[in-house]
């Protein structure tokens, strides 16, 4: 029943799709498995699952190498996704889509290639208080190496940034501006089109650091005007070892080559190199061929079911587990910004959030409980950690109402 | 799920909500501080060892989930009037038990109490959390380590 007006409301078949990660229908400790560690990693669809084999089996060969059928065939498929992924971000042309092995991977380019030449001694980079560790360290590092200055945006106890203080902090020393758009730890949204405008006034360039974003939301890069957005596959359905960097093709064409070797050339002698133009610059060597089919499926699977959709499935999601959450005596949550992803981060004042995480998984209940790679965010709330429950699409009511259930038993066992 | 918790034992539970020696020993000849830098979780050991090696005092300090707390706590308990070779004989024997390569219902021990960490072995996960005290204490009698991770 519940899922039936789940479906009529949202327009989103959950039992439908959950028909669809063979994943989800296993036992765990016993118990029927809820999972709840979606900011971490996604389960993979079968339409993912069976074009990767598909691909293997029947197509897979190297790309933009062979000169052969099956080469040409897969470096098609490859290109596609290229065209696909342009076009699930609204970038101005595929040849601003890099691909990376990661969000991580996307911000250490950008760190190296837009970063080394363009970032010197006395310049700043703004960060936001809020980062993960991906989005904070790379700059720290390179900040380290220039003599630059690494500038932090507050955020207030509800996990929102300070947009005043932003302000302040821009200057005309101001080189680089990289923040998320959604908080891993606190499902804070933020406002990165306001941050965006702020920066562009003066001309300064914006990262946004797009990992928690991609699976909740439809972006559009060129509305947003980001110069940098960088996601991660496996945060969206698709393979780990792929993700994502997007940048305009001006800052692609000043910046230099991140890795040097085969297929990021035009011409190479002993003497001398000439790189080829972006995205292949910035690809040196094979790249994970089969991955970027699978991501090609994932962003299918995605669309089809509608970002829309699935963002108004999940914040009808973040409110009735918000609203449970907020009934279990003692529970705090950390992050209660005005505008949230589906992530709910939370304390108990006794029990440490390993032992919570521990005792959910004996009832089959896999949560996420750590610093969550942002142990800035754990320090400015004075915490060592948190539990996490973040819901997808295929999440229920009833799966929260079982960790519910599952956190009455922690608070009984710790009693 | 049954009310019988393998890893969570009543005794485990009771030494986390009431740990045992946890204090600064002021003027302590031995100290450590332990960090388990996947979680954050960190104990100070301290210990006074005289001078024919009996450790006449030691206790902990510090935060950490009820495994890694009550860890410390029965630690602190077990080793308190031993000599510094009988403390590090148990620690052999505990971070082999909770790793699951000695099984103390089969072999001659010297944990007493210390058994009932033996669950963990079948929590992998959480076997740093049980040996974070431990590898303090190792560092803190050792005297050459004054910060040692679970990752050293």
């Amino acid at each position: 029943m519940v899922q039936l007006m789940e479906k009529c409301t949202i327009g989103l078949d959950v039992a439908k799709i959950r028909a669809d990660f063979p994943v989800l229908d296993q036992r765990i400790n016993g118990y029927p498995l809820v999972y709840l560690d979606n900011a971490a990693t996604t389960q993979k669809p079968w339409p993912v699952i069976d074009r990767i084999r598909d691909f293997y089996a029947h197509e897979y060969a190297t790309v933009r190498r062979g000169v052969y059928s099956m080469s040409a065939r897969a470096t098609m498929a490859y290109d596609q996704v290229r065209e696909q992924v342009a076009g699930f971000i609204h970038a101005a042309s595929p040849h601003e889509i890099i691909f990376t092995k990661g969000t991580t991977e996307a911000i250490n380019l950008v760190a190296y290639s837009y970063g080394r030449p363009f970032i010197g001694a006395g310049d700043e980079i703004i960060i936001s208080a809020i980062e993960h560790h991906a989005n904070i360290v790379p700059w720290q590092q390179l900040c380290q190496e220039k003599g630059a200055v690494l500038k932090v945006i507050p955020a207030n106890e509800a996990g929102e940034l300070l947009i005043d203080e932003y302000a302040k902090l821009l200057t005309d020393n101001t080189k680089l501006v990289a923040v998320n758009y959604v908080s891993n730890s606190l499902g804070t949204i933020n406002p990165v089109k306001t941050i965006i405008d702020m920066a562009h006034e003066r001309g300064i360039p914006v990262l946004i650091d797009g990992a928690q974003s991609a699976p909740h939301m439809a972006v559009d890069v060129q509305a947003l005007d980001c110069d940098f957005y960088a996601f991660s596959g496996h945060k969206i359905y698709g393979p780990t070892g792929i993700g994502v960097l997007y940048a305009k093709m001006k800052h692609l064409e000043a910046m230099v080559p991140y890795q040097c070797g085969g297929d990021m050339i035009e011409s190479v002698t002993f003497e001398h190199t000439t790189f080829a133009k972006p995205p292949h610059k910035f690809e040196a060597g094979t790249p994970p061929i089969a991955e970027v089919i699978g991501l090609g499926a994932a962003i299918d699977y995605l669309e089809k079911l509608g970002l829309n959709n699935i963002q108004a499935y999940e914040n009808d999601l973040l409110a009735y587990g918000t609203e449970q959450l907020q009934q279990i005596e003692g529970l705090q949550i950390i992050g209660t910004a005005k505008h949230k992803a589906s992530v709910i981060s939370f304390v108990f004042p006794d029990i440490h959030p390993h032992d919570v995480g521990t005792i959910l998984d004996q009832q089959g209940i896999a949560v996420r409980a750590g610093h969550h790679c942002t142990q800035p965010v754990m320090e400015r709330f004075h915490i060592p950690a948190t539990t996490r429950a973040s819901f997808s699409f295929y999440n229920t009511h009833d799966e929260i109402d079982r960790l519910v259930e599952g956190l009455r038993h922690v608070i009984a066992v710790f009693r | 799920m049954s009310e019988y918790n393998e890893l969570y034992q009543q005794v485990i539970l009771e030494h986390n909500k009431k740990p045992r020696n946890f204090r600064v020993i002021e003027g302590a000849n031995r100290y450590a501080l332990g960090k388990n830098p996947l979680c954050g979780d960190q104990f100070a050991v301290y210990a006074q060892v005289d001078d024919h090696g009996v450790i006449q005092d030691i206790s902990f300090q510090g935060m950490g989930c009820a495994i890694s707390k009550a860890s410390a706590s029965l630690m602190t308990s077990n080793i308190k009037g031993k000599t510094q070779e009988e403390a590090e004989v148990i620690k052999e024997e505990f971070q082999k038990m909770v790793m699951g390569e000695f099984h103390p219902e089969q072999q001659a021990n010297h944990l007493g109490r210390l058994t009932i960490f033996e669950g963990v072995k079948d929590y992998p996960v959480r076997v740093k959390c049980a040996t974070l005290a431990w590898h303090t204490l190792n560092a803190a009698l050792s005297g050459t380590q004054q910060e040692v991770t679970t990752e050293d």
